[in-house]
């Protein structure tokens, strides 16, 4: 289990980080999600041993990391947002050496190497010089050479930045593999959509502070609108109209946009049916229905006021 | 422990190693340049030719006495001599072709003669020469001094036009106001002694007898020796090349070991290499001893190459020529880390370093010897770890000196590989940027 309490971490006026607590059990993946600069890879950075934090701590099964060489770090396994790899060796090199970082020789060596790669779908290419790979498998690889000591928490910083969709599914299959392995996965991303895909709980990150920690239902029901449903109708909708629906206790919003009516709900099962039958009822019948999910960008907005990609 | 150490050393030598850039820049380019140097500094043997220094003359006087200075000059072996106008001369030296220029005025020869026991009337010999060889220029000078002086004076004793000139110059120090009675006394003696030993010879060489030569000669004669490691052993020029250019590159190197942790760093690696359970001494270690083993690789095979092909030898002590070897690639992998510790961005680092090493090579004597420089730098170069290195690797090669010699530059060396470690420790940025 991962816990992270209070953190700061400041360099001079700039404070990176500000009290960032969260915790991750065994099997869970927690989606960092945040602008960049908003302290995300600080976070993880410090929860790999690479930074100190000024204040706050990180336990791992409870305990704390003592040093450079505590054997707790075994359980970590960093897969950091550059392609940190050495383009000049083989795949099989590069992951040798890592593995051998952990300590690991001979047998247990092969075998870490041919999981990793097989996982990652890679053990055809292990040979090559990875310059010589394509930015996708890079990816890919950066991701096995993290698996190699078998650790039971990932942190994964952006894993995705620079791929292409094709690789970015292959790599969302892999880690879809490891979490179902129990593996802890801590995923950073600005990507609204992976964490959606991905993530059982949410930590968003905003200048170094969690502005929330929940479960995306959970996060959803923060917003007065969850989602939009969008009713064609044979006729254009009148002012008439509107103002029956907006009076339904159902309905949070209602515009229209030409034959079509955008009508925000808060809970699509249970407000739904009712306002479709008021429509039938009231003389409008419908000819195409459709439901616009609110998002994780809607989230954001709604909990800072700003755009997530615009932060 | 020692697989992580074993994986971290290997990792180096097989990026050097793979990298054909490095491999050419640090082995074949300390080989031909060295080569070069060697050549240019005396060769093997010391037997390389050297270049004559070009020298026009200007004989406006063509006289027997300025012909046989031309002639004497010509027969110089450290002179080119060219017989030249005076419009020409000028040009010449002007466009670089020719280092210095004389020109012997009209009258030369007499007037020479009669200045030789007078202060009236010296002629004036003219030079034009190139400014970018004045030390050239001071050599034609002593030259062309020990040439006049030994052509006027046999002139006097015992030339062609001899006689008429000692009889000159008598009747004008005895009609001279300038020189007091006693001191006309005296050189009207030594002249009509000049006159009395002219006709003598004269008489003789009718009668058919032996002929006394006369005139001043250079007074000593000169035997050479370079003093090497041994009466038998001669100076390699090759050795001095070889071990200078090896530093050089060795160096270089160093500066790639730095560069390549800043590299690390800008990569990502260095979070990677972080996160694993390894201590921060063990990570430098593994950096400074591949860096050593490189070194030590570059050594053997530029000293190789020179032992076969220029026959440089390690005349003095090997035990001590290892030992220097040794402690430079201590201390060369240590200035890496220093790069490393205080360089800020691998460019930024790359352009500092370059600079540094260079200085340290220049002062090191490893371009050209020490002892050309003025004697306060030779003192400011005692404090350069690359003197030292360059100092024990002459001791051990062509001086052919013993152990001894090399446990000066050991000591000195192994102190700034000390040095630059503890400096580079202290200030290393061991976090990784968040």
């Amino acid at each position: 289990m991962l816990q992270v309490n209070s953190l700061k971490k400041s360099y001079g006026a700039l404070q990176a980080v500000d009290g960032v607590t969260f915790c991750a059990s065994d099997g869970e993946t927690i989606g960092l999600l945040g602008p960049n600069g908003a302290g995300k890879t600080t976070t993880v950075s410090i929860i790999a041993g690479l930074l100190s934090p000024t204040s706050g701590e990180v336990l791992i099964d409870g305990r704390p990391l003592a040093g450079d060489t505590d054997p707790v770090k075994r359980k970590i396994g960093l897969v950091p947002q550059d392609l940190a790899l050495y383009d000049e060796m083989s795949a099989l090199d590069n992951l040798s050496f890592f593995g051998a970082l952990y300590d690991l020789s001979g047998a247990p060596l092969t075998r870490a190497i041919a999981e990793a790669l097989d996982l990652v779908g890679l053990a055809d290419r292990a040979k090559d010089k990875v310059g010589t790979f394509s930015g996708g498998m890079k990816r890919r690889l950066n991701l096995a050479a993290a698996l190699l000591h078998d650790p039971q928490i990932l942190l994964l910083d952006e894993p995705t930045v620079g791929v292409d969709p094709q690789s970015r599914n292959a790599i969302f299959d892999n880690l879809e593999v490891l979490k179902s392995r129990g593996k802890t996965l801590i995923y950073t991303t600005h990507y609204m959509e992976e964490a959606e895909r991905l993530c059982d709980r949410l930590v968003i990150i905003d200048h170094g502070k969690v502005i929330a920690d929940d479960t995306l239902p959970n996060l959803y029901q923060l917003l007065p609108v969850t989602n939009v449903l969008a009713i064609e109708l044979a006729d254009p909708p009148d002012a008439q109209l509107l103002q029956g629906l907006t009076a339904l206790p159902q309905v949070k919003t209602a515009e229209a946009q030409g034959r079509v009516l955008k009508i925000g709900i808060g809970h699509l099962s249970e407000d739904t049916p009712a306002i479709l039958q008021w429509l039938v009822m009231e003389g409008h019948p419908y000819t195409h229905l459709a439901n616009e999910r609110a998002s994780l960008e809607t989230v954001f907005l709604n909990l800072t006021g700003r755009s997530l990609r615009d932060s | 422990m020692i697989t992580p150490l074993m994986a971290l050393i290997r990792r180096d030598l097989r990026l050097f190693f793979s990298d054909q850039r490095s491999v050419l820049m640090s082995f074949l380019a300390p080989i031909v340049i060295a080569s070069f140097f060697g050549y240019v500094f005396g060769g093997s043997g010391g037997k390389t030719e050297t270049s004559k220094i070009p020298v026009l003359i200007v004989d406006q006087d063509g006289s027997d006495i300025s012909r046989q200075i031309t002639s004497g000059l010509t027969a110089d072996k450290n002179l080119g001599v060219k017989v030249v106008s005076a419009e020409a001369a000028k040009e010449l030296v002007r466009k670089g072709k020719a280092t210095v220029a004389i020109l012997l005025p009209k009258e030369f020869g007499a007037n020479a003669a009669k200045a030789l026991f007078s202060s009236d009337e010296k002629p004036e010999i003219g030079f034009f020469y190139d400014p970018s060889h004045r030390m050239e220029m001071g050599m034609v000078q002593g030259i062309l001094t020990g040439q006049v002086m030994q052509t006027v004076s046999k002139e006097m004793f015992g030339g062609p036009s001899g006689q008429k000139m000692v009889s000159d110059a008598l009747a004008r120090v005895e009609q001279s106001q300038g020189l007091d009675k006693a001191s006309k006394s005296t050189i009207s003696d030594l002249l009509r002694s000049v006159e009395k030993f002219n006709n003598e010879n004269a008489k003789a060489k009718v009668d058919g007898k032996p002929v006394s030569s006369g005139g001043f000669t250079t007074p000593y004669e000169v035997r050479e020796e370079a003093v090497t490691s041994g009466t038998s052993v001669e100076y390699n020029g090759y050795a001095h090349s070889f071990g200078g250019m090896g530093i050089q590159f060795i160096l270089f190197m160093g500066i790639d070991v730095g560069i390549g942790v800043l590299l690390q760093r800008q990569r990502g690696l260095w979070k990677r290499l972080r996160a694993a359970p390894i201590s921060k001494t063990l990570l430098l270690s593994a950096r400074v001893i591949s860096a050593a083993i490189i070194a030590l690789v570059i050594l053997t095979v530029i000293f190789t190459f020179a032992r076969i092909v220029f026959g440089v030898r390690i005349e003095g002590s090997m035990v001590g020529f290892v030992g220097i070897c040794l402690a430079f690639s201590l201390m060369t992998a240590t200035f890496g880390l220093l790069i490393a510790a205080l360089g800020k961005t691998p460019e930024a680092a790359r352009g500092l370093s370059v600079f540094v090493t260079l200085l340290l090579v220049m002062l090191g004597g490893a371009w050209v010897p020490a002892f050309i420089f003025p004697q306060w730098l030779q003192t400011v170069t005692k404090f350069v770890p690359t003197r030292w290195a360059m100092d024990g690797l002459d001791a051990m090669t062509w001086r052919g000196l013993g152990v001894d010699a090399a446990l000066g530059p050991i000591a000195v060396l192994l102190g700034f590989a000390l040095l630059f470690g503890a400096v580079a420790v202290n200030q290393f940025r061991w976090e990784a940027e968040g």
